[in-house]
């Protein structure tokens, strides 16, 4: 007989779990899936290109009805749990059902942090979270009226909030962008490489204003109207999203009286502080760290999976790297960047391509990257970051890539280097050698530079 | 189809015939010259290159008066009259003319004889001075006169070669091709190579002697005692055509040969092949010459030929090979201080009579004037008050520079006849007149064997340049001789030149071309190479002395007792020697305009011995200082057994122009031979330390590099010029630092920071996106592929890709030039022996290298025996 898992959120960390249960232990649950948006698993990373119209939505659909049919997954789309009753066991609906689970996998996610902003519940105000907030941007591209073009403000210049100002501009719509830091992505970026992103923004159209402080949103009729920032300028618009940042989902865990900090907490296992309980994804605290990319979620979903089947498993958090998803505007940054004692920069410029590449260092150790302009390796630096691999004496080629690391010693006496009765050479392996010439040996250079080129 | 001229190189003394082709564009395609004797075809890299330097890139182009260009009738009336005041005023010997043994023979006559003949005085000197002056006064003292017996075929005819202080490999590649080839030719043919340290000349020699010092007279002297000892003196020909034999062996004998720094073995080894070898050749250069017992060191060597009789007949004899295309035209013409005309004495008043007259002059000259070295001591004692410089470069070249350069600065009133507006020299000048370089000009040059070749224009005139003689003659004319300088051609110079030399036959002497006194306009036109004397119209000059005729008033040659100098070791520091490399000549003022040349050695170095290096705190790659009591220079440093121990070599090339302290002449004292004057270039005392930078820089720009860090030095390239560099203080704003080396002040800059390592990395691109210039600076010397950095510039290549600084995975780096008439990298050398080319000539089919000038060929015989040497250890 099955035991019975209740999942709650159909979000990618939980349906990356699922895939992995079925894979390894098909049948060995009887799964209920609830959801508050009214779908299935959809890759929320791809709003993006949904929204600048590269894809559709069906195009980023992760598991279809077929899918949940055939695995057995009682699909409860569109409904909220409103609580858990650890003691019985069961989860309440909002509906006041009760479903009994051995099992249970909490996996809310998280929810857009909304600047409470005099007009902030005005009509026209979204975050940029699911496809009904990708549908109001799309909605509105598609016109307010014959005789003017849409415009939308956005508040929050990081990863998100350019990614929807860039995705409505696609959509000819009229798009600022508001951001109180100097510059933009300023976790990610520096301030060359911000003004480097702003250029390219403002290239598509896209206004750009930074160090602008929001005062008041504007409404009309109790639809919003516009944004006043503090120094009194008014940014007219017809719909504003708010893009600065997000808060971990814990609610239910709380109110069931599991252990909760920022987030639900969570051991190695993804097991809460209730061993029948897991957790995983943006509403998960371990080890004190919280989480927003993609890539942990996915080794989490594995250790989620592992667990339930009786296998030991455990989560180890793994460097990060994100990207932003605006066609054109090529951007990568991963592991921690943050500045910071023993933190080294190398840092690369060329404002004539729009190229901004900065590696940080913590001793031999290359920790964190970020790439404007030209992504290229960015898997071969993410492996670097990853595998902890000292960086030794590739440090000066780092930043140029694989291609310039794997090569020969250099010689710094170049200019000097023909002389007759000097040589030398170098093996196959860019090792140096030293050659003895007839009755006529010299020291080679390059076996003192070996060592360090 | 431009018309093919014959002319003739105007580097090394050996005196190449070339072919040169005027491309219609400005430029030449050059080849050796099959018909010329001296060279049979050949040329080596430096002359290959000669086409690449004839761009009029900073080339004087107007007379420029203290910055301003001014009229050439201004700028003759000026000469002339401050020329004149000086005399009237001062007397004759506060005037000089400082002149070179690169400007030809026509022009050297008409400097001549207008200070001699005219000015009064014998203040004229050479560049000569500080290259051949103690094989002059050696030869004087032996011969009666300046004669050099042999001809270059003594080296195919001769079975032993002893080359002594020349690096004939690097200095007269022609001839030591010419060798290469007699040695194949004769498997008995031995070479032995005199020199403190190794050269690419070591690599021919069957013996290589790391002479000490100055160790040469000892050397000599040694050989002299053993032939005696031997029994192997030829005592007929002592007896019938020599005087001083008795005194000269007999203060040989007193002389220990240890002195000269060899082993017992060595010197037995020596002496066994020398005096066992009838048919034998010793032939010397600089390493002799620039000493202060130079004149002796030829002496020594003379001795041992003529108490063997072996002289002046084929394969056999003491041979002067001498630096300068034109240094035996000025012996000849006489332009040197203690020199008349023609091999005529200033000391002789029936000479001084005789050149008078047929000159015509108002008075002659009848004491010495001041040679080079005490020339430039007077102009700093304020002795001089108007002196004329003539194609050469003295702020750099002399001994203890930065005083010549002071002492130049004082005298007030200095003309600079030059070709370039921009040497260390035109910079203290205060009038430049701009003269007409290689390939403009037109007359004749003589070589190391007497060869007499015409170097013929090629190319018009630039802007306003005239022949050297012209401007001598038109001042002539404005300080009133206009009769005696009515010149309208080199030819008629030529013609009252060899007139002139026809007094030879009524004083005895040896220099006598009266045969060519009549030549017409047509055949000077049509001139072929002709070895001298030609006392008659179609004579031909072979050997000397064969005979036993010497030109003493006893007919005999002297033999001279020269004692070894006392051997005293420095007071501390280490022996400096300096010298030519292979690729550049003097100042490079033309041959640094090649970016193929500027490859080879691209950087001012020290050579230094490994344990030396150790014991100084020096690794590869650094930067030395070396402190004289004169002056001091930053150098690379480079760490090679070439270098003997306790001495250090510094090559002769760098100026202020091309480098920040790369100059060998400040820091070497001005200490001469006293009978020849020459200075002992070879001879300093420098303590070396490491010279610890904050930052080590390379830069490759489209545009001329420059710097104002204490260290730089910089080289052209195919796209542009390269700068080494190095700084004490980082500088606060990389960006402005390589913007301001690179030449570039507009354009989009890159930069890629490690400011934790010290690392910076500067690319600027123009608008078009195409680079101009790449900067790169670290903490320690720059790791970069120097050539790839310079094949860049002018691509399109983005910053990243170009910033690396080397090639990436799939493009190979060709390394540093070896070949440089087809530029070829090491590496493709390396990896073409590895691919078999286990010969010169197969690594010659698979790469070209080397197929050319041939120059390169001693290096690619070490490449491939290096590679074999691994290969056969590894296999072990």
């Amino acid at each position: 007989m099955a035991e019975k898992l209740i999942v709650i959120g159909a979000g990618m960390a939980s349906g990356r779990a699922l895939e992995h249960l079925f894979e390894t232990a098909p049948g060995a649950y009887e799964v209920t899936l609830f959801n508050a948006e009214p779908r299935g698993n959809y890759n929320r990373l791809m709003l993006s290109p949904v929204l600048s119209g590269e894809k559709t939505y069906e195009e980023i659909v992760t598991h279809d009805a077929a899918w949940y049919e055939r695995h057995g997954v009682t699909c409860r789309f569109g409904e909220k749990v409103a609580r858990i009753d650890r003691a019985a066991k069961v989860v309440i609906s909002e509906t006041g059902e009760e479903l009994a689970y051995d099992r249970l996998l909490i996996a809310t996610g998280s929810t857009p942090f909304m600047i409470p902003l005099p007009g902030h519940d005005l009509k026209g105000v979204v975050a940029y979270r699911d496809l009904e907030d990708t549908h109001r941007m799309i909605d509105l591209g598609a016109g307010v009226g014959p005789e003017r073009t849409p415009r939308a403000v956005v508040i929050g210049g990081g990863l998100l909030g350019l990614e929807a100002a860039a995705g409505m501009a696609a959509r000819g719509i009229e798009v600022t962008v508001v951001h109180i830091m100097g510059h933009l992505m300023e976790r990610q970026l520096d301030e060359s490489a911000g003004a480097l992103l702003k250029a390219a923004l403002e290239q598509r159209g896209i206004r750009v204003l930074c160090g602008a402080n929001s005062k008041e949103i504007v409404g009309d009729n109790g639809h919003v109207a516009g944004l006043r920032l503090d120094d009194g300028r008014i940014l007219p618009c017809d719909l504003l999203v708010m893009a600065v940042g997000i808060r971990p989902n814990a609610a239910l865990g709380q109110a069931a009286g599991l252990e909760v900090n920022r987030a639900i907490v969570v051991d190695d296992h993804m097991v809460t502080s209730d061993p029948a309980i897991l957790a995983l994804g943006e509403c998960v605290e371990h080890d004190g760290q919280l989480f927003g990319l993609v890539a942990p979620l996915y080794d989490q979903a594995k250790v989620v999976a592992a667990t339930l089947t009786g296998a030991v498993a455990r989560f180890v958090p793994q460097e990060l790297s994100t990207k932003l998803k605006v066609t054109g505007c090529d951007l990568f940054s991963a592991g921690d960047f943050a500045e910071g004692e023993g933190r080294e920069d190398i840092v690369f410029r060329d404002p004539a391509r729009g190229i901004y590449r900065r590696l940080v260092l913590e001793g031999e150790r290359l920790v964190g990257a970020v790439f404007y302009g030209d992504t290229s390796d960015a898997t071969w630096y993410m492996g670097l970051i990853r595998e902890k691999e000292p960086i030794g004496d590739r440090r000066d080629m780092l930043i140029f890539g694989p291609d310039f690391c794997g090569g020969h010693p250099l010689d710094p006496m170049g200019a000097v280097a023909a002389s007759p009765a000097k040589d030398r050479t170098q093996g196959r392996n860019g090792m140096t050698q030293k050659i003895d010439m007839a009755g006529n040996s010299d020291r080679w250079l390059a076996d003192t530079l070996a060592g360090r080129a | 189809m431009a018309k093919t001229i014959c002319t003739t190189c105007p580097y090394c003394g050996t005196g190449c015939g070339v072919l040169a082709t005027p491309d219609g564009r400005g430029g030449l395609s050059i080849k050796g010259d099959a018909a010329h004797p001296a060279n049979q075809g050949r040329l080596c890299s430096k002359g290959s290159a000669l086409g690449e330097t004839v761009s009029l890139e900073g080339r004087a182009l107007d007379p420029v008066f203290r910055g301003s260009r001014i009229k050439w009738d201004d700028a003759l009336d000026l000469v002339a009259a401050k020329f004149l005041e000086a005399v009237d005023e001062h007397g004759p010997d506060s005037v000089a003319f400082y002149v070179s043994g690169q400007i030809l023979t026509e022009d050297y006559y008409v400097a001549n004889k207008l200070m001699k003949g005219y000015l009064g005085s014998a203040n004229i000197d050479t560049n000569s001075r500080l290259c051949m002056a103690s094989s002059v006064a050696g030869h004087k003292r032996a011969f009666g006169t300046d004669t050099v017996p042999g001809t270059y075929e003594d080296l195919e005819e001769a079975d032993l070669v002893v080359l002594v202080g020349s690096n004939l490999a690097w200095c007269h590649p022609v001839l030591y091709q010419r060798l290469v080839m007699a040695k194949k030719m004769n498997p008995v043919l031995k070479v032995v190579n005199i020199d403190p340290r190794r050269t690419a000349t070591s690599d021919l020699a069957d013996l290589h002697l790391s002479v000490r010092p100055d160790g040469d007279v000892a050397l000599f002297n040694g050989l002299l005692a053993q032939i005696v000892a031997r029994g192997a003196e030829d005592r007929d020909w002592i007896d019938a055509h020599t005087s001083g034999a008795a005194q000269a062996i007999a203060v040989a004998q007193a002389g220990d040969p240890a002195e000269s720094g060899l082993s017992a073995e060595e010197l037995a080894q020596f002496y066994d092949l020398w005096i066992g070898t009838e048919k034998v050749v010793t032939m010397y250069s600089q390493g002799v010459n620039q000493s202060s017992c130079g004149a002796d060191k030829v002496n020594a060597i003379l001795n041992c030929h003529l108490a063997t009789g072996r002289i002046g007949r084929p394969g056999m004899g003491p041979f002067s090979v001498t630096g300068q295309p034109n240094a035996m035209g000025g012996r000849e013409v006489g332009g040197l201080a203690n020199m008349l005309a023609c091999h005529l004495d200033i000391e002789n008043a029936a000479h001084r009579a005789a050149v008078q007259e047929a000159w015509g002059s108002p008075r002659i000259c009848d004491h010495a004037g001041l040679k080079a070295v005490d020339l430039f001591r007077a102009c700093g004692e304020g002795k001089i008050k108007a002196l004329w410089i003539m194609g050469t470069n003295p702020a750099v070249s002399l001994p203890d520079a930065e005083a010549v350069s002071q002492a130049i600065a004082r005298v007030p009133f200095v003309v600079v006849s030059d070709v370039l507006a921009e040497t260390d020299t035109t910079r203290l000048a205060d009038l430049v007149l701009p003269a007409l370089a290689w390939g403009e000009k037109s007359g004749t040059v003589t070589n190391s064997e007497r060869m007499i070749s015409r170097q013929r224009a090629l190319l018009p005139a630039p802007g306003q340049a005239r022949a050297d003689w012209q401007i001598i003659a038109q001042v002539a004319d404005r300080m009133g001789w206009g009769d005696h300088f009515a010149y309208d051609s080199a030819a008629d110079i030529f013609r009252e030149y060899a007139a002139l030399s026809g007094l030879a036959k009524r004083f005895d002497r040896d220099f006598d071309i009266s045969g060519l006194k009549d030549i017409t306009d047509a055949a000077y036109e049509a001139f072929q190479p002709v070895r001298w004397p030609v006392a008659e119209p179609g004579a031909e000059g072979g050997r000397f002395f064969a005979d036993g005729q010497f030109y003493h008033a006893d007919k005999r040659a002297k033999m001279l007792p020269v004692a070894a100098p006392a051997v005293t070791p420095l007071p501390r520091g280490f022996h400096l020697n300096s010298g030519r490399i292979r690729d550049q000549w003097h100042t490079m003022t033309r041959t640094g305009r090649s970016a193929r040349l500027s490859q080879h050695l691209g950087e001012p170095f020290v050579e230094i011995h490994p344990e030396d290096a150790k014991a100084q705190g020096l690794g590869p790659a650094d930067l030395a200082r070396l402190t004289s009591d004169t002056g001091e220079a930053i150098l690379r440093v480079l760490i090679t057994e070439r270098a003997a121990r306790g001495a250090v070599f510094v090559p002769i090339h760098w100026t202020l122009a091309t480098g920040a302290a790369g100059r060998v002449g400040p820091l070497v004292h001005e200490v001469t031979d006293p009978v020849s004057g020459q200075p002992a270039s070879k001879q300093g005392r420098v303590d070396v330390e490491k010279f610890t930078a904050v930052w080590y820089g390379f830069a490759a720009s489209s545009a001329t590099c420059r710097s104002a860090r204490p260290y730089w030095s910089i080289a052209r390239t195919a796209t542009g010029w390269s700068a080494e560099l190095a700084g004490l203080r980082a500088p606060r704003d990389w960006e402005a630092e390589a913007r301001y080396t690179l030449g570039l002040e507009a354009g989009t800059a890159s930069v890629l920071e490690d400011p934790r390592k010290g690392t910076v990395r500067v690319a600027i691109h123009d608008d078009a996106g195409v680079l101009q210039g790449l900067f790169f600076a670290a903490r320690q010397p720059v790791e970069v592929a120097r050539r790839h950095a310079v094949e860049l510039i002018g691509t399109k290549v983005p910053a990243g890709e170009a910033l690396a600084g080397r090639p990436g995975a799939d493009r190979p780096d060709p390394g540093a030039t070896v070949c440089s008439c087809y530029n070829i990298g090491v590496n493709t050398l390396r990896a073409a022996v590895a691919g078999g080319a286990d010969t010169v000539e197969k690594l010659g089919r698979a790469t070209c290298a080397g197929t050319n000038c041939g120059s390169c060929k001693p290096e690619l015989q070490a490449l491939i025996d290096a590679i074999s040497t691994t290969s056969k250890v590894a296999a072990e």
